[in-house]
């Protein structure tokens, strides 16, 4: 038998060079970021032979792992103003906060909670995502971040907005870490919006954690602005208690290559979880949307409805992997994926996944891809609407279902516009 | 919703404890020495009088197959096999070149018997209607014992013999044909069996012919702790078609023995190849001692013009099932199907799929699969859809189901979708709901509940799926004919 000594890639080695380095200067944790990193680096990079990464080769995509970026010295400008209270999380360093916060609502930046041993940090780590790359290199190299905490039975009215805000002319790497605790029976709007700079490969790596107490009430939505250059990686945790009520949407629109990986576990009884997705990709962007979902106690409901709109010649990956645990009885399932491949070059990959190991519940997936439906097309257009104006109606239609979901109108309103500029940019070409 | 009894019951009676082929034949063998060498490669290669190119064949695979290293992406458990601990030839001693039935050892005959698979033709003519003959050949551990119905066949142009009556008699066939479709280096189980395969079929069906019966292979294995590797290559000419069974079962013993059989199918222009498998290796008992390791490969190539490739299979045995029966939409214009239902009982594990590989214009597949677990077993349902980028109008529906008996038990499914084209379209559903409305409002307008619709749909659709399976295996097949997937999930 041929026995396989892995090679370094310089990125892999740019890594371990980096964590000694930094390992001892980064805020706290010290022994948690050495077992992550030593986690990742069993396995190093992921590649098109892991499994998990088969349509995402991250090895390959890395060519070099950037520096981690420094604390900037001005306040970057460009953040969108969703008219709601605003922390700025620029380079993965805390700028700054709301001056007020909703009554029940508490913030504390990572890094003093970190240096200082906050005991929120118990809960920081979803053991659904161990082993994961991304995972665990955001907490291996974490440095900075907003532990918020919703206090028990309060209905929080302001939705929060955590801007990630990127700024460099040369390639930097980012690890911010956001931990959201959400009391029982309490209720709360979280919006993220992400953009940095075109045309540099920078490499932020973000990752939220919700974990949601029982009767919790979440809505939480995502915009993925970055530039067009950059290489980004997030993860999304959620843990709900008995009864939850969540639903979380992520719009894709910027980054060459982006990787969204959404871990749900179900972790009380009759928690309702809905897991959406859209993704708008032109020339030769990248977008991967993966999730895990795990049912692990019964009469759990999921939904989870991924639209990616696919031109030119990029690529959309969609991984959706349902595990409904012996115990979790009475669980219902439904995972669905839709493509629209508009350019000859265009790509979808889809793999939903099932793995069942209950018999009284309700599972279904569904994927479809394919171009506009010719019928339509022909319909609107003997209505008298040019071709163009017939293609952006239809794709409109098909994400603006996704777009419904999100429930905060400023969030839906900027997600639109995106729509909007992306169809406009696409019927000028 | 969770199975009704009567599928329930139906499970049961086909439950691993319930297997009914497991006696064994007493009879001398002949065997190559335990292990395996380049020796051992040698033996087997004369022992089947091969030409100096085919052991040639067999060492090269035999050195390659050295550097590989076993699967295990697959969803299946076992225990390291030990290669070495095994027989990979043994061949009834009175076996050598029978003329006729009667130079056959009846022992022999007496099993085929019990197995209910009939080798006197005149029994058949004298017992069947003549469109419902069926020519076989009937393979017992590492040889083939007989061929029947040779003659009749040959009239026709049809050429239906043992793999290795066709490497010495139509050797110019086999070279252009054999390991094209799976190569030598395809994955680890096809290469082993390249280098050891003992025996198989061999089909061509020339130009423009439709070959007037159903041809199939029987395969069972005897032998004490051997390996079974089958080879079996079908190539069906311009215009041509052929419908092929194969049946599997063997005797019931403590230790695991490995099947490792490769399957190459070739349709060319317009040529239409029907593969139906009824797979009843022994299963293990309920504690999941014994069983046949059933890691096969099979693969169709349609290598012309509207060419079309149909896998049907019905599994219901083995310990462990590592099977993927696939496609390759090479012409334009071609078309694939696979149509399976795999049940698992007691502590089997399965994990089969099926591929489906558009390469061709305007091509089509169509993927129906249904799984059903019970007891302790594992079934996994993967699947791969792929489109080339020259691969424009291909179209893909895949539609599987499962169903879970108990609570002990696991269904999976692992489809992957991959587009390269924006003219392909897919569709994949894992869902019993997707019953049309149209349909359940009629029902439910006729008086019958929501549930009785949901049955009757259901049912009629499984039967849609078992109705591809050809007569003569509707008997094994009856049992699982009427097994409602009420209560199925993704």
């Amino acid at each position: 038998m041929a026995i396989v000594t892995p090679m370094k890639t310089p990125a892999e080695t740019s890594l371990e060079g980096a964590f000694a380095r930094l390992r001892d200067t980064l805020p706290g944790a010290a022994a948690e970021r050495r077992a992550a990193f030593a986690r990742y680096a069993e396995r190093g990079l992921p590649h098109r032979r892991v499994e998990e990464w088969k349509y995402t080769d991250l090895r390959a995509a890395l060519r070099d792992a950037a520096p981690l970026a420094e604390r900037p010295a001005a306040v970057p400008a460009g953040a969108p103003d969703l008219g709601a209270p605003r922390f700025l999380i620029a380079n993965g360093h805390v700028l700054s906060a709301p001056a007020s916060l909703p009554a029940g609502v508490t913030a504390v930046s990572l890094r003093e909670a970190l240096t200082a041993g906050h005991p929120a940090l118990s809960a920081l780590g979803d053991p659904l995502a161990a082993g994961n790359a991304a995972v665990e290199l955001n907490t291996a190299f974490m440095t900075d971040g907003i532990i918020l905490t919703v206090e028990s039975g309060v209905t929080v009215t302001e939705p929060l907005h955590l801007a990630f805000v990127n700024e460099g002319s040369q390639p930097f790497a980012t690890a911010a870490r956001v931990l959201v605790m959400v009391g029982g029976g309490a209720s709360v709007t979280l919006l993220e919006t992400h953009q940095g700079p075109a045309g540099v490969a920078y490499q932020p790596n973000t990752m939220v954690e919700i974990v949601a107490g029982d009767g919790a009430r979440v809505d939480h939505a995502r915009l993925n602005g970055e530039g067009d250059a950059a290489i980004v990686l997030s993860s999304l945790s959620l843990r709900l208690g008995r009864e939850t009520e969540l639903t979380s949407v992520n719009g894709v629109f910027g980054a060459a290559l982006s990787r969204h990986q959404v871990f749900a576990t179900f972790a009380g009884e009759s928690a309702k979880a809905s897991i959406n997705g859209l993704a708008l990709l032109s020339r030769t962007q990248h977008a991967d949307s993966t999730l895990v979902v795990d049912h692990a106690e019964p009469g759990g409901e999921s939904r989870e409805l991924f639209r990616t709109v696919v031109d030119d010649e990029a690529a959309g990956v969609f991984q959706g992997k349902i595990i409904v645990r012996q115990k979790a009885q009475k669980t219902d399932g439904r995972m669905m994926s839709g493509a629209l491949l508009l350019g000859e070059a265009s790509a979808m990959y889809n793999k939903p996944e099932l793995e069942i190991f209950a018999d009284d519940v309700a599972c279904a997936h569904g994927a479809t891809c394919g171009a506009l439906d010719e019928d339509l097309l022909f319909y609107l257009m003997a209505r008298g609407l040019p071709k163009p104006e017939a293609e952006a109606l239809l794709l409109q239609a098909f994400v603006g279902e996704v777009v419904e979901t999100v429930s905060n109108e400023a969030m839906r309103e900027v997600l639109t516009g995106r729509i909007e500029s992306w169809l406009k940019a696409r019927a000028a070409r | 919703m969770p199975a009704v009894q009567e599928t329930i019951d139906q499970v049961r009676a086909i439950d691993v404890s319930e297997y009914k082929y497991g006696f064994e034949t007493l009879i001398e063998s002949d065997k190559a020495p335990k292990g395996l060498n380049e020796d051992t490669v040698r033996f087997i290669s004369a022992k089947k009088g091969d030409p100096e190119w085919m052991t040639e064949w067999r060492l090269d695979a035999f050195r390659r197959w050295q550097t590989m290293r076993e699967p295990t992406w697959a969803r299946v458990d076992y225990p390291p096999i030990d290669f070495q601990d095994a027989y990979y030839y043994a061949a009834p001693k009175s076996s050598a070149a029978p003329k006729s039935l009667d130079e056959i050892d009846p022992a022999i005959l007496e099993t085929y018997k019990k197995l209910g698979i009939p080798l006197r033709e005149q029994e058949i003519l004298a017992g069947v209607a003549p469109e419902n003959r069926v020519a076989v050949d009937a393979v017992f551990d590492s040889v083939s014992v007989a061929t029947t119905f040779k003659d009749e066949l040959k009239k026709a142009g049809v050429i239906f013999c043992s793999i290795s009556e066709a490497i010495r008699e139509h050797p110019d066939l086999v070279r252009k044909y054999l390991g094209t479709v799976v190569p030598v280096t395809d994955n680890f189980y096809a290469t082993l069996n390249s280098a050891v395969f003992t025996d198989g079929s061999f089909v061509y069906i020339p130009e423009g012919v439709r070959c007037p019966m159903e041809l199939s292979t029987y395969f069972r294995i005897n032998e004490k702790n051997t390996g079974q590797f089958e080879r079996t290559l079908i190539i069906a000419d311009k215009g041509s078609y052929v419908s092929y069974l194969e049946g599997c079962t063997a005797p019931m013993r403590d230790e695991n023995q490995l099947h490792a059989a490769v399957v190459e199918l070739i349709a060319l222009d317009d040529a239409e190849i029907k593969y139906s498998t009824v797979q009843n290796w022994y299963p293990g008992d309920a504690e999941g001692r014994g069983g046949i390791y059933n890691f096969v490969t099979k693969r169709g190539d349609c290598r012309g013009r509207n060419a079309k490739i149909s896998w049907t299979q019905v599994e219901t045995g083995s310990a462990i099932t590592w099977k993927y029966p696939s496609c390759i939409l090479r012409g334009d214009g071609s078309r694939g199907e696979f149509y399976s239902i795999a049940v698992s009982n007691g502590m089997q594990q399965v994990d089969s799929g099926t591929k489906m590989i558009h390469l061709g214009k305007n091509t089509t597949s169509r993927i129906i699969s249904k799984g059903i677990s019970a007891g302790r077993s594992q079934n996994t349902y993967r699947g791969l859809v792929s489109a080339h980028r020259k691969a424009t109008n291909a179209r893909n529906f895949t539609n599987c189901d499962s169903l879970l008996i108990g609570d002990k038990c696991g269904a999976h499914t692992v489809p992957y979708i991959e587009s390269k084209t924006s003219t392909a379209v897919f569709e994949h559903e894992a869902t019993t709901s997707k019953i049309s409305e149209d349909q359940m409002f009629y029902c439910l307008q006729r008086g019958l509940s929501e549930e009785e619709a949901t049955a009757l749909i259901v049912n009629g659709f499984v039967k849609d799926v078992l109705q591809q399976l050809p007569m003569e295996f509707a008997v094994e097949a009856q049992k699982l004919i009427s097994i409602s997937l009420e209560g199925s999930v993704g």
